[in-house]
């Protein structure tokens, strides 16, 4: 124990929590916090309009006036860059947080509930996860289309199977404790049990597989919209930039690198992050 | 370890009729886990008021003529009777009528199944080998600079998007280099060298994700038995490491990597959907996102449906190996 941990405020804990992570870890955290505020913050910082053509020059290299070159109708990239990375991380948080929420409140119910209805939900959960997320994914854009929230409810669908099978494994398990027993013996309702004595103990491990899912989706929707399927024009997400650059390919144009690996190092600087968290020593579950 | 297998022949007999009941089990659960996917991917795909006839006919088409394309197609028919035609077909070997390229089904899609397999091949061929030797060094040299380095590549590995790997690969080998073509031709009277030229760039980003999923995961099925006490027990009876690994670890790893290995292929299924659109290769993958582009839902039900299957398959596959590999679970 150090001797300033004594007051433990929030944000000496988030340091000593960056100061405990390996190297690998460290990078990854940068990483993620680096491509937060840029969703954050970053169309403010766009040197450029989003939309207006700069230069006359297409897929332009670097150059002090446009720090990452021109695009494919002579736009400024970093500025496309910046409002791009808000739909990649913007959408990807949302559809985390919901898939997370909704697999975890559905996996609480049927451990404290048993029996039929815990029967019923996991195996139609188990029917989902058996569906390859992409082919999912597409399948679901097929019928419904692709615009903005649709792709976030679709995203977020397409990852409910997964956190519900690691939530429900885990609420079955502290079900069988003896505090839970207890509370269930004194005559707690099933929502107090299942919100006041086993959610809270599960909280590190749902946070890892948040991390996951963030990751899956980034990967998800940059690869839709990549093949046109994704975030639609006028808005574009950084699968979008790749796509809308990929002539640029022959001349390794700026303009097609820059936006993919943006998104390597949002997805490699979560998956690094999540890897060195505290008690993980498993592979990752491969549902990619 | 309380189940400990006894050589004699009466239990033996019992533990082979034991894992085939247990095989038995699991085929018919990924049966039913097939049949509950085709629902799932009937009703989605059935869910929205706009079906084909419309679509095919443009908003100016009369209400008759949609209605009696409709009937045509039997799009009038309520959903189960939709659902049971529609299966028996699936199952039947005549998966419908693709109204956009205006041909059976099953014709397109047996013009494309054989290029995604040999593409898919041919990544399973040059992924397991590298894979399970990239995952059992890192293994059994777990803690070294060596495992550390692999473990931080592999795991950057995994979350790469694949177009980024494709891109630079056909920047590098296609552009800078000029070695390899960056669009997979594969014409019928190609010769050996010019079939593995333009097999090249699609394999090779098919193949980075998936050795890095299967080295991770076979890393941790083979730590996992070396930490066991018969690992201990062989070494300090002066087993020499080598022997360890390949006489007493792996044949006790051989289900977790056989689960390893299948569940990395899986991610073939995925992969392929970016890879072959980017290289432009005529596979399952790029034909199911065209029916998604062009809404032809008959062609994309088959189409996922037979991603579902292979799956499963793939899946079954782990499984049987693992019982088969496993005497304690032949036993129970």
């Amino acid at each position: 124990m150090k001797e300033g941990s004594a007051f433990i405020g929030r944000q000496s804990r988030a340091a000593s929590f960056a100061a405990r992570l390996p190297l690998a870890g460290k990078i990854g955290l940068a990483l993620v916090i680096f491509w937060l505020l840029i969703a954050l913050v970053g169309p403010l910082l766009a040197p450029y309009p989003i939309g207006s053509f700069v230069t006359d020059d297409v897929f332009d290299g670097a150059s002090a006036k446009h720090w990452l070159g021109s695009d494919y109708l002579g736009r400024d990239v970093l500025s496309r860059l910046l409002s791009g990375a808000r739909y990649t991380v913007g959408l990807a948080l949302g559809a985390a947080i919901l898939a997370v929420v909704t697999g975890t409140s559905l996996a609480l119910f049927a451990a404290v509930s048993q029996g039929w209805v815990d029967e019923v939900l996991s195996r139609f959960m188990d029917t989902l996860i058996s569906i390859p997320s992409k082919i999912f994914s597409l399948v679901m854009v097929a019928a419904f289309g692709s615009s903005l929230p649709l792709l976030l409810l679709i995203a977020a669908f397409t990852y409910v199977p997964g956190n519900y099978r690691i939530a429900r494994s885990l609420a079955v398990n502290l079900n069988q404790m003896d505090y839970v027993q207890v509370a269930r013996a004194r005559g707690e309702r099933r929502i107090y049990v299942a919100i006041s004595e086993i959610l809270p103990n599960m909280i590190h491990p749902l946070l890892a597989d948040f991390g996951l899912r963030f990751m899956f989706v980034v990967l998800l929707l940059s690869g839709l919209s990549f093949l046109g399927l994704g975030v639609q024009p006028p808005n574009a997400d950084l699968g979008s930039l790749v796509r809308e650059n990929i002539s640029g390919l022959p001349e390794g144009a700026l303009a097609i690198l820059v936006p993919a690996v943006a998104i390597a190092t949002i997805t490699v600087g979560a998956n690094l992050l999540i890897d060195s968290l505290p008690g993980r020593g498993r592979p990752l579950p491969a549902e990619r | 370890m309380a189940s400990i297998v006894t050589n004699a022949p009466e239990r033996r007999a019992s533990g082979w009729t034991a894992a085939l009941r247990l095989i038995l089990v699991r085929i018919g659960y990924a049966l039913l886990t097939l049949l509950l996917v085709s629902i799932v991917v009937f009703v989605i795909s059935g869910l929205l008021p706009g079906d084909a006839a419309q679509e095919m006919l443009g908003q100016s088409a009369t209400p008759a003529a949609v209605a009696a394309l409709r009937h045509e197609y039997g799009l009038d028919l309520p959903a189960h009777v939709r659902y049971l035609s529609w299966i028996k077909g699936i199952f039947g070997g005549d998966a419908g009528h693709s109204i956009v390229a205006n041909m059976p089904v099953s014709e397109i899609i047996a013009d494309r199944l054989p290029n995604s397999l040999v593409l898919a091949g041919l990544t399973t061929a040059v992924a397991v080998p590298l894979a399970l030797l990239i995952g059992i060094l890192s293994a059994v040299k777990r803690g070294s600079k060596t495992d550390r380095a692999l473990n931080v590549a592999t795991l950057s590995m995994v979350a790469v998007p694949e177009f980024l790997v494709a891109t630079l690969a056909v920047l590098i080998f296609a552009v800078h280099l000029r070695l390899l073509p960056s669009i997979a031709m594969v014409s019928k009277d190609a010769t050996w060298g010019q079939f593995l030229r333009s097999y090249a760039l699609p394999v090779m980003s098919l193949a980075m994700v998936v050795i890095a999923q299967m080295a991770r995961m076979t890393r941790a099925a083979v730590i996992d038995q070396l930490n066991k006490p018969y690992v201990e027990m062989a070494a300090l009876k002066g087993v020499r490491p080598r022997r360890i690994v390949l006489y007493h670890v792996l044949p006790n790893a051989v289900g977790p990597i056989a689960n390893a290995i299948a569940l990395s292929l899986s991610y073939l299924l995925g992969g392929a959907i970016i890879v072959e659109t980017i290289f432009n290769y005529p596979g399952l993958a790029s034909l199911m996102v065209n029916a998604v582009t062009s809404r032809d839902m008959a062609l994309l039900q088959t189409c996922a449906m037979i991603f579902c299957g292979a799956y499963l398959l793939l899946v079954l596959i782990a499984d049987v190996v693992a019982i088969l590999a496993n005497p304690r679970l032949r036993a129970q």
